[in-house]
Formats: structure tokens, sequence, C-alpha cells
């Protein structure tokens, strides 16, 4: 731009720096990919040094797994029905953990993005701070949470449950404040001009704005929270997980019961999901 | 009653008010006018305290409202109705509750959450909009109502507040000349039939002529004129709009119309 403000004469050395610009342009381009290039195939190259195995050679492998499983599960094909009730208890706890912390973790992360959000924020001068501590939350990883909350609390519904709550107040803090952003603020100063206290005009003038994004955000944290609660079970937080971590060991037999857990997550993931995506719709574009 | 001393707020080094000072001693209809930026707003904000003022004093009723904080403010806020020019309604809120808002200060944080009003809050706020002759539109989202309609319901919830002023930030700015008119009238009668003080910010000379008692001119935030409406020459208003010769004041008319069978109905029909 400043080539071509600084020749303003005549056309054809307008057209001249256009030129020059879109060539250099294109160089940047070049530049760009060449190294993304070398990223990737360096970083490949020590991911492939530090395999136990080589990637190349492993990758025929891929499928052994999941052939062991469905030809046992195929052999034991009667078994399969007598796994599904008996994990269900398990599940259920799954998607209460996931229930429980996506509750708890939106009114956190509620909270968390008034307070952070510019404008609407009751101390301006913190919104960095708890800007600063939803990132916080949801940098640090589920697992690492519920680990740390393992060992002092012991394993159970309980650690997992505090671990997703965390990580949910933390995103939903990010997000509802980008939501937020968004909030038209002449009712917020109608509702100042009458004397309503900070609380009150965040429940009369944001919330009914906000709600229905919020509603939908958070359904979509619900179906992610089943997800981890699942994954949480694996170190020993309790639910689907953890019955899935036992029945998955390679060698011992159990591989049909591992089919029958992983068919069960399979339909309840779809399950969630499909229902939130029929409500989310329903808030956004309206209908029934 | 109302004494303006001195009031100044600064943007940067900007001085979007400068100095004013006046006095009001009764319930009079008072109009400020000026061009955009002059001040009017920022003047009326500050009296509301949505704004604070960088130095001077407002004292109403002895006691000066820029020295208010937290809890005593709102308190203030409470007595001193505001609407504005874009109505500053919640738009997905019933009517009805727009209304109630003007209880809010009188009412905990907690009670707001479960909607608890008193059945006598109810009936007044029903009363205010029957008086207003938008009772029957209670029960509908804020922002189905037409603009004139949602100006209305803003001038029921100042009156739900039950103010001893009621401020108008260019109150008839967003609406077509018909329903400018019925708002106006709105205001005044509130003023005759109720003394309430009206402070309103217009920036049509014929509006402010047409209603108000006493008109204060702002030019670059200075007060420049101060007196009532029939002094207020075309020589006055290009003092105050800073216009020179070929300045007309049909620029700053609403042509509002003075004679309108339909308007007449609808006023009829308001009453």
């Amino acid at each position: 731009m400043t080539v071509i403000n600084a020749v303003p004469d005549s056309p054809q050395t307008i057209r001249d720096s256009y030129l020059a610009m879109t060539r250099r342009k294109r160089l940047y381009s070049g530049i760009m990919l060449l190294i993304f290039v070398i990223l990737f195939v360096s970083g490949f190259r020590i991911a492939e040094d530090r395999n136990a195995g080589g990637f190349l050679d492993g990758i025929g492998q891929i499928f052994d797994f999941p052939a062991a499983m469905i030809s046992e599960a195929a052999e034991k094909a009667a078994n399969l029905p007598g796994h599904i009730i008996d994990v269900l208890p398990a599940l259920v706890e799954t998607v209460n953990i996931a229930a429980v912390s996506t509750l708890i973790g939106c009114l956190a992360g509620v909270m968390l993005a008034l307070l952070a959000t510019r404008g609407l924020a009751p101390w301006p001068r913190l919104t960095g701070m708890f800007r600063r501590v939803s990132d916080i939350l949801r940098a640090v990883p589920e697992i690492v949470v519920a680990l740390v909350l393992i060992f002092v609390l012991g394993g159970g519904p309980v650690p997992a449950a505090i671990a997703i709550a965390l990580h949910t107040a933390g995103a939903m803090g990010k997000l509802f404040s980008e939501v937020n952003e968004n909030a038209d603020l002449k009712p917020l100063d109608g509702l100042a001009s009458v004397g309503a206290s900070w609380g009150q005009r965040m429940w009369l003038g944001v919330i009914p704005q906000v709600a229905p994004n919020y509603f939908s955000y958070g359904l979509m944290r619900f179906e992610i929270n089943i997800r981890a609660s699942a994954i949480l079970g694996f170190v020993g937080a309790g639910g689907i997980g953890y019955e899935l971590k036992n029945a998955m060991t390679f060698g011992q037999g159990k591989l049909d019961e591992a089919a029958g857990i992983f068919l069960v997550l399979f339909v309840t993931i779809v399950a969630f999901d499909q229902l939130s995506s029929l409500i989310r719709n329903r808030l956004t574009y309206g209908g029934a | 009653m109302l004494e303006v001393r001195n009031v100044t707020r600064l943007f940067g080094s900007r001085r979007a008010v400068d100095t004013v000072s006046f006095t009001v001693d009764r319930p009079q209809f008072v109009g400020i006018i000026g061009r955009s930026g002059a001040g009017k707003s920022t003047f009326l904000r500050m009296m509301n305290r949505l704004l604070d003022a960088s130095s001077g004093e407002i004292r109403f009723e002895g006691r000066n409202i820029l020295a208010l904080r937290g809890a005593e403010a709102r308190t203030w806020q409470s007595q001193c109705a505001m609407i504005f020019q874009q109505f500053n309604l919640v738009p997905r809120i019933d009517v009805a509750s727009n209304v109630l808002h003007g209880k809010l200060n009188s009412r905990s944080t907690l009670a707001t959450m479960f909607n608890l009003w008193s059945r006598a809050d109810i009936v007044q706020a029903l009363d205010i909009l029957d008086r207003l002759g938008i009772a029957e539109q209670a029960p509908k989202r804020a922002e189905a109502l037409s603009g004139g309609q949602q100006q209305r319901v803003a001038i029921a919830r100042a009156l739900m507040q039950d103010p001893k002023i009621i401020l108008a930030d260019e109150p008839i700015a967003s609406l077509d000349p018909m329903n400018a008119q019925v708002v106006m009238d709105t205001l005044k009668r509130i003023n005759t039939e109720d003394g309430r003080m009206v402070i309103a910010n217009l920036h049509t000379l014929d509006t402010a002529r047409r209603y108000c008692d006493r008109v204060i001119g702002l030019r670059d935030g200075r007060l420049v004129f101060d007196g009532p409406a029939c002094d207020l020459t075309t020589d006055m208003a290009r003092e105050i709009y800073g216009a020179d010769e070929s300045f007309n004041e049909e620029a700053t008319s609403t042509a509002m119309p003075a004679a309108n069978p339909a308007l007449h109905a609808v006023r009829v029909a308001a009453q």
C-alpha cells in the first residue's frame, strides 16, 4: 500500500507496483508453505525416532485390535446383551458425572464470563484477572486434575466431576464472555437509569439476551463431558471408563465385554448428540 | 429545587460539558437544545448518575447528587427517571414487566430473579399503561411494539418510579411526527397534571417552542441561552446552533402535524 501511495502519478507505475506487490505476496506464501513442510517432515522424523516401533512398520497392525475384538465379540455374540445390561449402571454413573459437572461448570462459567466482560463487569479493572482465571482453568487438562484429586479424595465419581467441572468453567467462561460481548447494552442503560443493582441488571438485561446461546453451548459441552467422563474412568474415576479399561486389556478374553461397552458408549453419545442438536436448532432458529 | 453549579465533564482534554450553571425552582418543562455533540446527553446522563461529572455540583432539594455513591446513588436514580432515544427497554420481556422494572430499586436481587412482584405493584403498572393508552399491550414482548408504543412503555416505566424529575434524552428523535406528538403530549401532561419536573433534550426548535416553559441552549458544552421559550428568536437559535446567515429554521423542524385528524384520533385513544 505504501508503495502505491508513494507513486500515485502514472497508471504504469501503479500497475507495476501492484504487480510487484502480488509477486511479493506469492513469495511470502511460498516461504510459509516451505516452512510448514519442513516442520511437518522434521516433526514426523522426531516422532518416528522416539517410537518404540516404527510408524511405517506398525501401520499394518493398526486394525489388529479392532479385528480381535470384533472376532471375539462375534464368537460370543450371545453374551453381548448380557454385557450391555451389566454395564448400564456404570453408564448411568458416567452420564451423571457429566451432567453434574456440566451444570456446576456452566454456572461458574456464567459468573466468570460476566466478571470478565468489559462493559458488564462490576469491577472493570479486574476483568483481566478473571480472564486469566478461566484461561488457567481450561489450560489444565481434566485428567491431570482428576489424578491429583483421586490421590487426595480416593477413586470414584466425585474427583471426576470436580475435574470436569473446573475445566468446563474455564471453557464456558471464555465462550460465554464472547457471547456477552455481543449483548446489546441499551437495555442495561435503561435498567441502570432506574437504580437497578448489578445483579438485577445482569439478570434482567443480559441473561434474557444471551440465554439461548448459553444453553446451546452448555448442551454441546454436555456431549463433550460425557466423553471426558468416560475417559476419566480409565484413571480410576469410576463409571463406564473403568469397566472399559478392565475389559480392554489384551489377552484376557474379555474383548466381547469391551465391544459391548463400546457399543453402549457409541449409542449414548450419538443419542445425546442428536438430542442436543435438535434442541439447539430449535433455540437458534425458533420453532415449537 | 434544582441547582446546577459549574458542572463540567471532560472526555480526555475535550470539555463535553463546560461549567454549566442554572437553577429550576419549580416543576417546569425545561428543554435543552443544541447541535449533536453540544453536551446535552452528557449532561442528562450526569444528572441520572449514569456518568460521573469531572467537577461541579448538582443540588436537588439541598443535596449534592453528584457526591452520592453506591446504594445512595441508585436511590437517587430511582427518583430521577430517564427516557432514552432508543427506549432502552428489555426487548425479550413483556411490557408489564418492563414497567415493573421502575420499582427495581426497592426490590432485592433475589426477589427479582424469581419475578416476585406484589399485586399492588402489578395493578399500578397496568393502571399506568392504561393511562398512556397501551394497556392491551401489557402481555406482549416489548420488541413486538412499534417505536411510539415502546417509548410510551418507557414513560410508563418512568412513572412507575414515581420520580421527582423525568429526564428525557431525545425522546422523539427515533419517532415519526405523529408518534412524536403523542409522546411529547404525554410528557407535557405528566408535567402539568402530576407536577413533575421534566427536562428534555430536544434537537428541534419548534418542539422546544411548543412544549417547553423554559429553554436552555448549549453550544460546545457551554450554556449560551437560558430563558422562556418565547424569547428564543431566530438570531438566538443561530447563536446556539453556531450557524451563519443561511441558517434555516426548517432544518431543525420535525414538521409535526399541527392539526391532523388521524393524530387527533390517536390522542383521544391515548387519553
